[in-house]
């Protein structure tokens, strides 16, 4: 009798700590949490480059694919961007693949960009925000690293070095 | 310890006050007073029986009543401390919230900001502190319920002298015929709706004990609501996002998986007008100057035909056209678009005309749509203007270069470059509101500034939330509850036979003034002496 | 039909004021018999019960102008609040026959009228927000809940003129006397702010606020503490005595100066001609009063009151929260403080059920749970800005 309200109370206590515990836990989490984790398949997409011609990411299954997303107004995706187009040269041919998603601005604004700092790799433009919603994106820039399998690999937030830069793509190379 | 045997040969559980039974009083302690205390029912409180191990501490802390009290006292502090300086949310987003608070408030607020009040109502303790509420609410609500039920269940009709002696309404008296004064007491109550028991001549009328119920079904609804509360953090529940759409553009409604889209026909703001609307307002409205009457953006709800990628130019069905309003959403599945910003005339089109500077002669128009510019503009007859750069946000940055804030055209600057037959090189100029730069000496030839095209912008809420449910019942249980605990009142009258007199005793939960009128007009003509209200006697003996 | 409406609440404020006189009457008429009240405070019932219908009244001939139903600013409310009031009184009163509480509860619902009529009181069109029919449903349940609970604090008055003893030293009479000053106050208010309007003092300021902008200010008062950097450029009008800094509104300061100078000399004036306490001069009334009969009226309000104001101030608003704002909750300063009264009332009801708090204690807190009222009617809508406040402008 005693030994059972015993037990009766351990567990009820318990489940009320679970619960409290999860909640804070949720709550303060709540800021983290990526559309597209860590270790997840990245969501496929289809968008045409500045020359027309349409990149599917599933296409580019089996090779690395270093995904960002910028703005031309973003000043730090203005700073690594020539980096990025360096580091592209350089994996290009070891199957790693650069893919750079812009968030929706004209034509123009795109096009005198990229020929500001003679980007080799293709630029895409998301129009109509898909893409952005798919992955969740803001703030900018935000890089993806995907896998020859299309998993990602990582996610990052904020500004890259050349070295950095150099690393993830040497992390992904197939 | 043991369970206590009754005289009655009742056995009580521990810690048990009054008999469950007869009601004869167990406690040493209690045996001195003049009224029973009848919280509970003089039950016994389980948890105060035992205090062992850890667990039974944890529990005999939540389940008291005045740790109760205190932390309902404490969350009412703590939240009222929350608005005396706006929270974080509502504080204008003009600079971090660090410098706002010490810029609007001085040292206090910045105290206020270190204090870490400015998030009160998502900190960790105010959190802690609703989560202890919820846990005292079930252990005392469990710890109370249950012998309370017990003794209620288990009341016999002819109660102990000694109980009845000591209810707080209570009279003896010699009625002529004691049968016949019973037999019409017991009509009188049953017409009054009272169920009747009896057993060995005595009577127990009782009505409304389900009120008794009342505060637990009210806490059972406090912590579906609770729990409600905490499920808006798993994943996937529940969904806050903004969604900025100008006149005519159609755009993915985030967080459905791109399944839906929407289109924004046209925003709408009015105002009230002196002449037009209700002329009693006139005076008010001259007082305000302007008094907003409509928010409403006219859009058309899509939903994506068959599996495209996202990117891919979608097949869209049109779902509904719909005016979605302040106070009235656009709901779809589980979502529910609401109205709740806008921004009117943002530029759409700048126009130019290709002008002689002397002469003032012009060479053509050319419209710029600032949301999606041309390389180049072709006027005919060898005039051009070509787009070298475009700032749709412009400003100078730290080096002077021209750079852009946004993306979004609040500022829009150009720079072109103007071909002329006689100018075949081209003359650059950079073009920005009120603003004209020719970088490379004086120009011959400019492009003056003809007119603007707007559109208004509107900003919808996108809101998922499937804990409303659990919210909502949680809300209608409580309400059951409270209503069933103070809109009816348990009430009991007991007769007994005592060596030829009658006994009467009454005792309800509250309202003993209705209690005291029922038992009045109940024992009215029988004969039985209506019974005194010991405790108003003994007050006024007092003063 | 504007004016119609105001003349039947200036209709409704007199009988009022003469059915207090008739029920302070009642106790004072030596002739009563021990059962039931007597003929005055019948007279004083029929009164109130007129008045009410007055000033029901004036909120439907205002409802029938407007267009909607006048609860969507702060003059609006506080008058609904007042003959919500009045009409929980009656309720009550019918159940328990004891005029001493119309002695309480009506000058309580004046004061309130007149507190209201401070405001602006023209008819104003509704905002965006506010279309929509919950602004009926939702504000007059909480109004009527809380105008319940504020019986509670009438009947909790009543017990602590009586219970309080006021020939020794003591924090009960310190602190009751505190609760009459207050009620002192708000009545300086209304007579100051009222005369002044009267007279049509107007004073403009050039200003410069907190964020540094140059700004005109137009006080109501003769300036007492004048705002940041402000030079008065009415002419012939009284000078500031004092400069505030820009982070104080000091337009409000100034009023709330006035009210409390006014209130301390009508206070000393009080005390001069009764020579004695207010709380003593009162304590003739309630002689032969019943403390458990009030004790169990202030008990009964609560519960009573408590569901409804809950169902008001709490449901009805989540709902209406719900469908205006896109979330049912959201911290505003007024939502918070309808939590914070929700929470001492159920303080009150489980400190009286399991803690046995009756009588004397039980009576603070009814007093106690009215200041929250309070605060939340009138500071809230002042002082804290939040999404209600336009209630407040």
């Amino acid at each position: 009798m005693k030994k059972q309200r015993l037990v009766m109370r351990t567990v009820i206590l318990l489940v009320l700590g679970a619960a409290v515990a999860y909640t804070l836990y949720a709550n303060f989490t709540k800021d983290k949490i990526q559309k597209v984790a860590v270790g997840e398949k990245a969501p496929d997409f289809v968008l045409t480059d500045m020359d027309g011609n349409k990149h599917k990411l599933s296409d580019y299954e089996g090779q690395g694919v270093f995904l960002n997303f910028w703005g031309t107004w973003c000043k730090p995706c203005e700073k690594e961007m020539p980096y990025m187009n360096n580091q592209y040269e350089q994996f290009k041919d070891e199957g790693v693949h650069v893919l750079a998603v812009n968030v929706g601005e004209t034509d123009l604004a795109v096009n005198k960009f990229s020929e500001r700092y003679d980007l080799a790799f293709p630029i895409v433009i998301d129009k109509d925000g898909q893409v952005q919603s798919a992955y969740g994106i803001n703030p900018l820039p935000a890089t993806f690293l995907i896998d020859k399998d299309g998993k990602v690999v990582k996610y990052i937030t904020g500004e890259m070095t050349e070295e950095t830069i150099k690393s993830y793509m040497e992390q992904i190379k197939p | 310890m043991k369970e206590v045997k009754c005289d009655c040969g009742h056995v009580n559980p521990i810690g048990t006050i009054l008999c469950e039974s007869c009601g004869k009083v167990l406690e040493e302690k209690e045996k001195d007073n003049k009224l029973l205390d009848m919280r509970y029912e003089g039950s016994a409180r389980r948890s105060q029986t035992y205090n062992k191990t850890i667990i039974d501490k944890i529990w005999n802390f939540f389940s008291s009543v005045k740790v109760g009290v205190w932390l309902i006292v404490i969350t009412l502090i703590a939240s009222a401390v929350g608005t005396i300086l706006p929270q974080e949310m509502y504080i204008p987003p003009i600079m971090p919230a660090a410098e706002y608070y010490e810029d609007q408030y001085g040292w206090i607020g910045k105290l206020y900001y270190d204090l870490g009040f400015h998030n009160l109502y998502s900190s960790w303790w105010y959190l802690i502190l609703i989560a202890s509420i919820g846990i005292s609410l079930v252990i005392c609500s469990l710890d109370r319920v249950v012998p309370l039920y017990r003794a209620l269940n288990k009341q016999k009709v002819s109660r102990h002298e000694s109980y009845l002696q000591r209810q707080r309404v209570f009279g003896a008296s010699q009625p002529e015929d004691t049968d016949k004064a019973f037999t019409m007491a017991k009509e009188k109550l049953k017409s009054k709706k009272y169920s009747i028991r009896e057993e060995n001549g005595n009577i127990l009328a009782e009505k409304g004990r389900f009120s008794r119920w009342g505060p637990y079904v009210n806490h059972v609804g406090l912590i579906i609501f609770l729990i409600g509360g905490m499920l808006r953090f798993v994943p996937g529940m529940y969904v806050d996002k903004i969604l900025w759409i100008r006149e005519g553009e159609t755009k993915v409604i985030p967080e459905t998986n791109g399944e839906y889209y929407l289109k924004n026909d046209s925003f709408i703001l009015e105002m009230y007008d002196k002449e037009k609307d209700n002329e009693v307002f006139g005076e008010a409205i001259d007082k305000a100057g302007m008094v907003a009457k409509n928010y409403q953006s006219n859009v058309t709800l899509y939903k994506k035909q068959g599996d495209t990628v996202a990117g891919e130019e979608a097949d869209l069905k049109k779902v509904k056209d719909y005016e979605v309003k302040v106070n009235k959403p656009l709901k779809f599945e589980n979502f529910a678009l609401y109205q709740v910003d806008y921004k009117l005339n943002e530029l759409n089109k700048m126009s130019f005309a290709l002008t002689n500077k002397k002469t003032g002669e012009e060479y053509g128009d050319l419209t710029v749509d600032l949301n999606r510019p041309q390389d180049e503009y072709d006027l005919g007859n060898g005039y051009k203007a070509e787009v070298v750069s475009y700032f749709p946000d412009f400003e100078f940055d730290e080096n002077g270069e021209p750079v852009t804030k946004s993306r979004i055209p609040n500022n829009p600057a150009f720079v072109f470059k103007m071909f002329t037959p006689d100018k075949p090189d081209g003359e650059i100029s950079f073009v920005a509101i009120r603003q004209t730069i020719e970088p490379f000496g004086d120009n011959e030839y400019k492009l003056a500034f003809k007119g603007i095209d707007t559109k208004n912008v509107s900003a919808l809420t996108v809101r998922k939330d499937l804990t409303l449910w659990i919210i909502a019942l949680g809300g209608v249980i409580f309400m059951i509850g409270v209503a069933q605990g103070s809109y009816w009142n348990h009430r009991r009258i007991w007769l007994r036979r005592v060596n030829g007199e009658v006994w009467v005793a009454g005792h309800t939960n509250k309202n003993w003034h209705g209690l005291k009128s029922e038992i009045e007009a109940a024992l009215d003509g029988t004969g039985i002496l209506m019974p005194e209200d010991q405790l108003q006697n003994q007050s006024e003996k007092k003063s | 039909m504007v004016t119609i409406s105001s003349n039947l609440l200036y209709t409704a404020f007199i009988l009022y004021l003469i059915a207090t006189v008739f029920f302070a009457g009642s106790i004072k008429d030596k002739n009563r018999t021990k059962q039931g009240p007597n003929r005055w405070a019948s007279i004083g019932l029929w009164i109130s019960i007129i008045g009410f219908a007055a000033h029901l009244g004036y909120f439907i001939t205002r409802w029938i102008a407007a267009g909607h139903a006048p609860v969507s600013n702060l003059f609006e409310f506080t008058t609904f609040f007042g003959m919500s009031l009045v009409g929980a009184f009656i309720v009550i009163y019918l159940i328990y026959k004891t005029p001493i509480l119309g002695v309480f509860t009506l000058p309580v619902a004046l004061l309130m009228i007149a507190y209201a009529s401070m405001f602006p009181r023209e008819v104003s069109p509704l905002i965006p927000a506010l279309q929509s029919d919950w602004l009926h449903i939702h504000v007059t349940t909480a109004a009527v809940g809380q105008a319940i609970l504020a019986v509670s604090f009438a009947a909790g008055l009543i017990y602590l003129v009586k219970s309080v003893d006021q020939t020794k030293q003591s924090k009960q009479r310190f602190w009751l006397e505190a609760v009459m000053f207050g009620l002192v106050c708000t009545l300086g208010f209304i007579i100051i702010s009222s005369s002044f309007s009267a007279s049509g003092y107007k004073a403009e300021f050039n200003w410069i606020d907190k964020n540094g902008q140059e700004d005109v200010l137009e006080y109501h008062m003769p300036a007492l503490t004048g705002p940041h950097e402000g030079k008065l450029i009415t002419k012939g009008k009284f000078e500031p005595l004092a400069e505030m800094p820009a982070i104080i509104n000091a337009k409000k300061l100034n009023t709330v100066l006035w009210s409390l100078a006014s209130g301390v000399l009508l206070y000393l004036a009080l005390r001069l001609v009764l020579r004695k306490r207010v709380g003593a001069a009162l304590q003739p009334l309630v002689k032969n009063i019943n403390l458990d009969l009030v004790d169990e009226i202030a008990y009964r309000s609560v519960l009573i009151g408590f569901p409804v104001f809950t169902l008001g101030a709490l449901i009805f608003a989540m709902i209406w929260a719900q469908i205006a704002w896109t979330r049912f909750w959201g911290w505003d300063p007024k939502e918070v403080w309808a939590l914070i009264t929700f929470l001492f009332y159920a303080a009150y009801l489980h400190l009286r059920l399991s803690k046995g708090w009756h009588g004397e204690k039980s009576a603070w807190l009814a007093v106690i749970g009215f200041i929250i009222i309070m605060f939340n009617l009138v500071a809230v809508n002042l002082v804290i800005a939040g999404l209600h406040s336009y209630a407040g402008s």
